[in-house]
Order: C-alpha cells, then structure tokens, then sequence
C-alpha cells in the first residue's frame, strides 16, 4: 500500500511540473500572439488596397509585363512559411497534408521555417532553398525570400509559384492555405466587378511610362504579399500554441485533480486496514 | 461641389480617410495637385510632402516611397511612411538620420542593406524638411 500512494505522489508532482511549464509557454505564447495578431491585422489594409489597385490596373490596360505571363506549368514551385518550433496543435500537419496535392515530379521546394525544411528532407522532396526566419519578421527579411521567387520565376526556372501558409482567422481558427503568387493569378488582377472600373471610365494615363509603374508596382506587390502571409503565418502560430498549451494545462490539472483523489483514497484504505489491524490485535489479546 | 475620397495606407496602419477638396503630392516627376474629375492616373510616390486641402484647410504629411492610385473621384496612396507634421519629433529623426549615416559609414553592408538604410535617410529627410519649412513659416 505505502509503495502504491508513493507512486501516486510522484505522479502527481511531475505532472504539477508539466502543468507549470505548459503555463508558462502559454503566458508567453499569449504575449507574442498579441503583437503578432496586431502586426497581421495592420497590413491588412494595406494589402487590400493594393489587390483593388493591381485589379484596376489588370482590367483597365492590356499591358503585359514578365510577372504577368501566364505559361505552361512544367516546373512548379512551392514556398511552404511554417513554424520554427513545435508544441502548436496540429497547425504544421495541417498545413503540410495541403502539399499532397502536389505532384513530386513536377514540383520543387522553398522553405521558410524549420518544421517545413524538416517535413521536405524527410519526404526526400527537392529543396531548392531554405530561409530562416526570425520571430518578428521585417520586410527586408521576407524581401530576400519573396525576391529570389521572383527572380526563379523570371529566369523560366519555374513557370508558377504557390505559397503554402496558414491563414490567420481568429485565435481559435486558422486555415491552411495555398494561394498562387506568380504569374500574378488573372483572378487577382482582372477583376470581379468592382466599382473601380467604372469610375475610371477610360484607360489609365502612367507617369513616366506604364512599364516603369508596372516595374515597380508589381514586384512590390509580391513582396508585400510575401510578408502579409508570413505575418499572417506568425500569428497562427503563437495562436494556435497558445491554445494547445491553454488545453495541455487544463488536462494537466484534471489529471493533477483525479490523481488527488486516488490518493486520498488510498491513504484511507490504508488507515482503515491499519486501524482494523490494531483493533483484531487488541481483540486476541483481550 | 465633388469632393475626393483619400485614402493613404502605410504596411502598419491606415493613416488616413477621408473626403477631401484637394491633395497635393510628391510624384517621381514632380509635384502634382488632384482635384476631383482628375483623369485615372497611376504613378509613384517619392519621399517628401503631401499636401491636403479641406474646407480651406490645410494638412501636411511626410510620406515615404509608394505609390498613387488616381480616379475621378479616388485617391489612393499606398506608401511606407506616413506621418501628420504635428506628430513629427524632430529630434528624433535628426536621430535616427545620424544613426543611419553612422551604419553607412561604418558598416559593410550588403546591396539590399544599403538601398534599406538610404531610403530610411529619404524618408527622415522627408520628415524634417516637412517640419522645418512650417516652423519658420
């Protein structure tokens, strides 16, 4: 019996253990999913007038420019913005089963964060580049990656580009998510009846030229995209790790409250045979 | 009278909204002035002032690189900085314009770096002309 309740208290002082850091990570977690949240939901806007604009733009003119062409898809290429550490729910599975949908012999790899590089090394895929990402990650950073996208697909190495991230709903809700980035996908840019079209009335007039605009507007616009979907990418993440540990701490402390319980009784058991124990003895004696 | 609806977003924020009678902006080739019925016009912003007029009016904002959306009735500024003059410290961009010129100097930095690092020198610029100018004036 003593060796059974010793058991028991030790159980119950690991799982306290476990219980206190999973608190502690999510205290943290919640902290940095504030700032990540904010920081997602900030360059919305931004993003959304400039989908409006390029939309505008795509049905106003029939300028053609490298980024726009659309081409046979021989080579694809993939840039899959997941999570640097575990311990977040069943985010970076949800997000890797999407990759399924591709076909391995036609599809190279970017990574950007390590659970993916790991995913893609594992699956013997073909990585053509892993980037590293920091926890808050700045524009110049995403630049590099969004860029060398860019400049992959200019060089015909690939002949489309799709981003694989997790879109960030609600802390409670987060969609894995493919989105075509390049050729800037036709439903982007030619529109869907918004009331920019008819304002416009005519073409648009460019200073300096349409080509020089259309040179800096749309790679610019890649790699805005670039970095909504990373920050996006973040927030999910401190999100859905919050939530993971918020309910690893819960089970912790229900498991903390059935083993007390146990114990207790146990320890009653073992007083009540005790006691018999004595009061048969003194009952011989007697 | 038509009015223009404004609308100036930056990577952060939305900075502003409104409708307004007139706005005044720093155009790669030059400053231009927007009434409403302007003709469509896209173009690109470069760091420096843009003016806007309501109901007599005036604001003034520092803004950085972007670009302009013209319609009719709409203009819509999509730039990486945008600051009211009111909200502008100016000893905090000498600042910052002293930091960045200490990094350019004694850094290497690579090419992307350094296009980073001066188009943060423009845009403090852009800030204390903007400050300056309506002090004296």
């Amino acid at each position: 019996m003593a060796a059974n309740t010793r058991d028991i208290r030790r159980r119950i002082k690991s799982i306290k253990n476990t219980a206190q850091i999973t608190k502690a990570m999510q205290m943290v977690a919640a902290a940095k999913m504030r700032k990540a949240q904010q920081a997602a939901l900030a360059g919305r806007p931004y993003a959304d007038l400039m989908s409006k604009v390029l939309r505008s733009v795509g049905e106003q003119s029939e300028q053609t420019h490298p980024l726009l062409e659309v081409r046979a898809v021989s080579r694809e290429l993939v840039l899959v913005i997941s999570t640097d550490k575990g311990l977040c729910g069943a985010l970076n599975t949800n997000l890797l089963r999407e990759l399924n949908r591709f076909e391995p012999a036609k599809t190279t790899y970017v990574a950007a964060g390590r659970k993916g590089a790991q995913y893609l090394a594992r699956t013997k895929q073909s990585i053509l580049a892993d980037f590293e990402l920091k926890d808050a990650p700045k524009f110049a950073e995403t630049k590099v990656i969004s860029k060398y996208c860019i400049e992959q697909f200019l060089a015909g190495a690939v002949d489309k580009v799709t981003v694989a991230y997790t879109h960030f709903v609600s802390t409670l809700t987060q969609t894995p998510t493919l989105r075509t980035i390049l050729p800037l996908p036709p439903a982007e840019v030619a529109g869907d009846g918004t009331p920019a079209a008819e304002d416009a009335g005519g073409g648009y007039l460019y200073e300096p030229s349409a080509e020089e605009v259309l040179g800096g507007l749309l790679p610019h616009y890649v790699h805005f995209q670039i970095y909504q979907m990373v920050l996006d990418s973040r927030a999910s993440e401190h999100s859905a790790r919050m939530v993971a540990m918020k309910s690893a701490t819960d089970n912790a402390k229900q498991l903390i409250k059935d083993l007390t319980l146990e114990y207790n009784k146990v320890r009653q058991a073992a007083i009540t045979t005790e006691i018999l124990e004595i009061a048969t003895a003194q009952m011989a004696m007697g | 009278m038509p009015t223009l609806r404004l609308e100036i977003v930056t990577p952060e924020a939305k900075a502003y909204s409104d409708d307004v009678d007139m706005v005044v902006l720093p155009g790669i080739e030059g400053e231009m002035g927007i009434l409403p019925m302007h003709v469509p016009l896209m173009t690109e912003l470069k760091p420096g002032e843009l003016r806007i007029t309501k109901n007599g009016q005036e604001t003034f904002l520092a803004v950085g690189e972007g670009f302009v959306e013209i319609t009719g009735e709409r203009v819509s500024v999509m730039t990486d900085m945008a600051v009211e003059e009111k909200a502008i410290d100016e000893a905090a961009v000498q600042a910052a314009i002293e930091r960045a010129e200490k990094r350019m100097r004694e850094e290497h930095l690579g090419d992307e770096e350094v296009a980073s690092v001066q188009a943060a020198i423009q845009k403090s610029l852009a800030q204390l002309h903007l400050k300056r100018r309506h002090h004296r004036g």
